[in-house]
């Protein structure tokens, strides 16, 4: 059964004759329990499609199904809590003068619920934090612990599905590791449904299981984990982006060169 | 002079110090490499000492640290003793350093061919006509198509991409033999960093000059690089050969590299970082 299912979903930005379509034309499924990633570059619109589906981008055409359920423009708050937004950067999604706990207490009044504090100390524990960092600032913590205080106030409402924008492209690798475990356990145990945007198509071939490979607002291809790790994708762009993620691919650029290389290092 | 000429940077026993409030931090401490006509990269995690490092060797630290060091050769001269004016000749002449992103690091208000031909203006005390001419020969060297167009933008007229190959056409136009590149395509998309690069080694080896490219991507370094080396906690862990990083020997170097997703090794968990103490004190 599927979880999220995007039907000709197109979204734009400004009104009239400055309207901008970010997103063009795409569809696509999501099955309860699979991640689906968001691959391609900065201004492609996979950040935009995130924002849709979480509500925050109220522009859109086409239809977008959440549990079976069809979801207009305005939309209640129990169709608002049952998908939450984890951000890329740590230091400037977390307000700064909030201590960690009222940060985790704010999703809570606003959806007036109830059991407040034993909710926010089973989250801390959910992510791995110690129960006293309700009481600490956000200065007072590491990058990676900031990004496991954001998947909290993201869990703390119990959503099905978690919108994952580049959560791990602040870190540094090892921070990235215990990042990505953390999403796969949590992933297992809460048997949640995530869609995964990055620009990292390692990471994205981690947790994934499919991918839609995306340009100028469109998906390209639609490729599965096993087509990534196999090297059988078959857009060129997708390769493009693989050779990215593998690092520096001397020659990789030809066409561009005007002058043949003289010398290669020793 | 004691080594060949292949060397162009030798570093001996440097350490940077920032004295703060609670007592004097250590951001680099006891640090020794030579850089010669290669591409050598500094990899590490934030806060290990690896920009630091890169921007005492220019002298441009904040001005309350403290660098200490026997030795810092570059080619003729020791930048230990030499003076300020001294300095200001060598920066952008002879040691040009590119930076994270061309957004901040280009001046806003002047347009992109002034800024370029300004370096030569200064450095070589050229007439205007020759420096435009310089720099619309230097923006056709790093792919620029439209030269004469791109000399009267304005940095926010640029993309991120052409701004970066702007940047290096800055630091390029002087002739330095060492270039220091401080994450100069983190801020890149993937295709538009290949570009980059490829323009980046290109110059390196057709100039046959030294590049110290500082990052945190493992894998961007260990294919654009000669030579690694890998800091922590602002020791230098292990120095090895791009090619041999595989086999690196050191449990800091170890974790990183199995902490990395791979397209080519998957795995079912990452290994996580279990950080010794042990490894501050070598």
């Amino acid at each position: 059964m599927s979880m999220i299912k995007a039907h000709h979903l197109a979204v734009s930005y400004g009104h009239g004759d400055n309207a901008i379509k970010v997103v063009r034309d795409v569809s696509f499924e999501v099955a309860k329990g699979e991640t689906f990633g968001l691959v391609g570059e900065s201004g492609c619109g996979k950040s935009t499609i995130l924002g849709a589906l979480a509500g925050r981008n109220r522009q859109w055409n086409g239809s977008i199904e959440i549990d079976g359920e069809a979801i207009g423009q305005k939309r209640t708050r129990a169709q608002l809590a049952k998908q939450q937004l984890v951000f890329q950067d740590p230091f400037g999604s977390i307000h700064p003068r909030h201590t960690i706990g009222r940060t985790l207490l704010e999703p809570l009044e606003i959806h007036g619920k109830d059991r407040r504090q034993e909710r926010i100390e089973k989250v801390l524990t959910d992510v791995g934090l110690p129960l006293n960092f309700r009481y600490r600032y956000p200065h007072q913590l590491s990058g990676g612990q900031r990004q496991r205080v954001a998947i909290a106030r993201a869990l703390i409402l119990e959503p099905t599905i978690l919108l994952l924008d580049e959560p791990t492209s602040a870190l540094d690798v090892s921070i990235q590791a215990e990042i990505l475990n953390l999403l796969k356990d949590l992933r297992e145990r809460e048997k949640l449904t995530y869609i995964l945007v990055s620009h990292d198509l390692a990471v994205v071939a981690h947790l994934c299981d499919r991918v839609a490979i995306m340009q100028n607002g469109e998906f390209v291809e639609i490729a599965s984990r096993q087509q990534l790790l196999e090297n059988t994708v078959q857009h060129s762009y997708t390769r493009v982006l693989m050779d990215g993620s593998r690092g520096y691919v001397a020659g990789a650029h030809d066409h561009l060169r005007r002058r043949p290389r003289t010398s290669l290092p020793a | 002079m004691a080594e060949t000429s292949d060397t162009i940077l030798t570093v001996e026993n440097m350490s940077v110090e920032f004295p703060t409030l609670s007592g004097v931090t250590t951001a680099v401490s006891d640090v020794s490499f030579t850089v010669g006509r290669e591409k050598i990269g500094i990899i590490g995690e934030s806060g290990s000492g690896k920009s630091t490092t890169g921007r005492a060797i220019m002298r441009l630290q904040p001005p309350q640290a403290i660098v200490k060091a026997t030795r810092m050769q570059f080619e003729d001269i020791d930048l230990l003793t030499a003076s300020e004016e001294a300095m200001r000749s060598i920066r952008g002449r002879r040691i040009a350093m590119i930076l994270q992103d061309p957004k901040y690091s280009l001046n806003p208000v002047m347009t992109v061919g002034e800024q370029i031909s300004e370096t030569v203006i200064l450095h070589e005390r050229t007439t205007p006509q020759e420096a435009r001419n310089r720099t619309l020969a230097m923006l056709e060297r790093v792919n620029i198509r439209d030269p004469e167009r791109v000399f009267d933008l304005y940095p926010h007229e640029v993309s991120g991409g052409m701004g970066q190959r702007i940047m290096i056409s800055m630091m390029l136009i002087a002739s330095p033999s060492l270039i220091i590149a401080d994450e100069p395509t983190s801020a890149l998309d993937v295709t538009v960093r290949q570009q980059v690069l490829s323009i980046l080694d290109e110059l390196v080896v057709e100039r046959n000059i030294g590049l110290i490219f500082i990052s945190h991507d493992l894998n961007l370094v260990r294919s654009f690089c000669d030579r690694v080396i890998i800091m922590y906690a602002g020791r230098i862990v292990e120095t090895i050969a791009a090619a041999d990083l595989d086999s690196a020997k050191h449990p800091y170097t170890r974790g990183l590299l199995n902490a990395l997703p791979s397209l080519d090794y998957p795995r079912d968990r990452l290994e996580v970082l279990r950080r010794d103490p042990a490894w501050m004190e070598t």
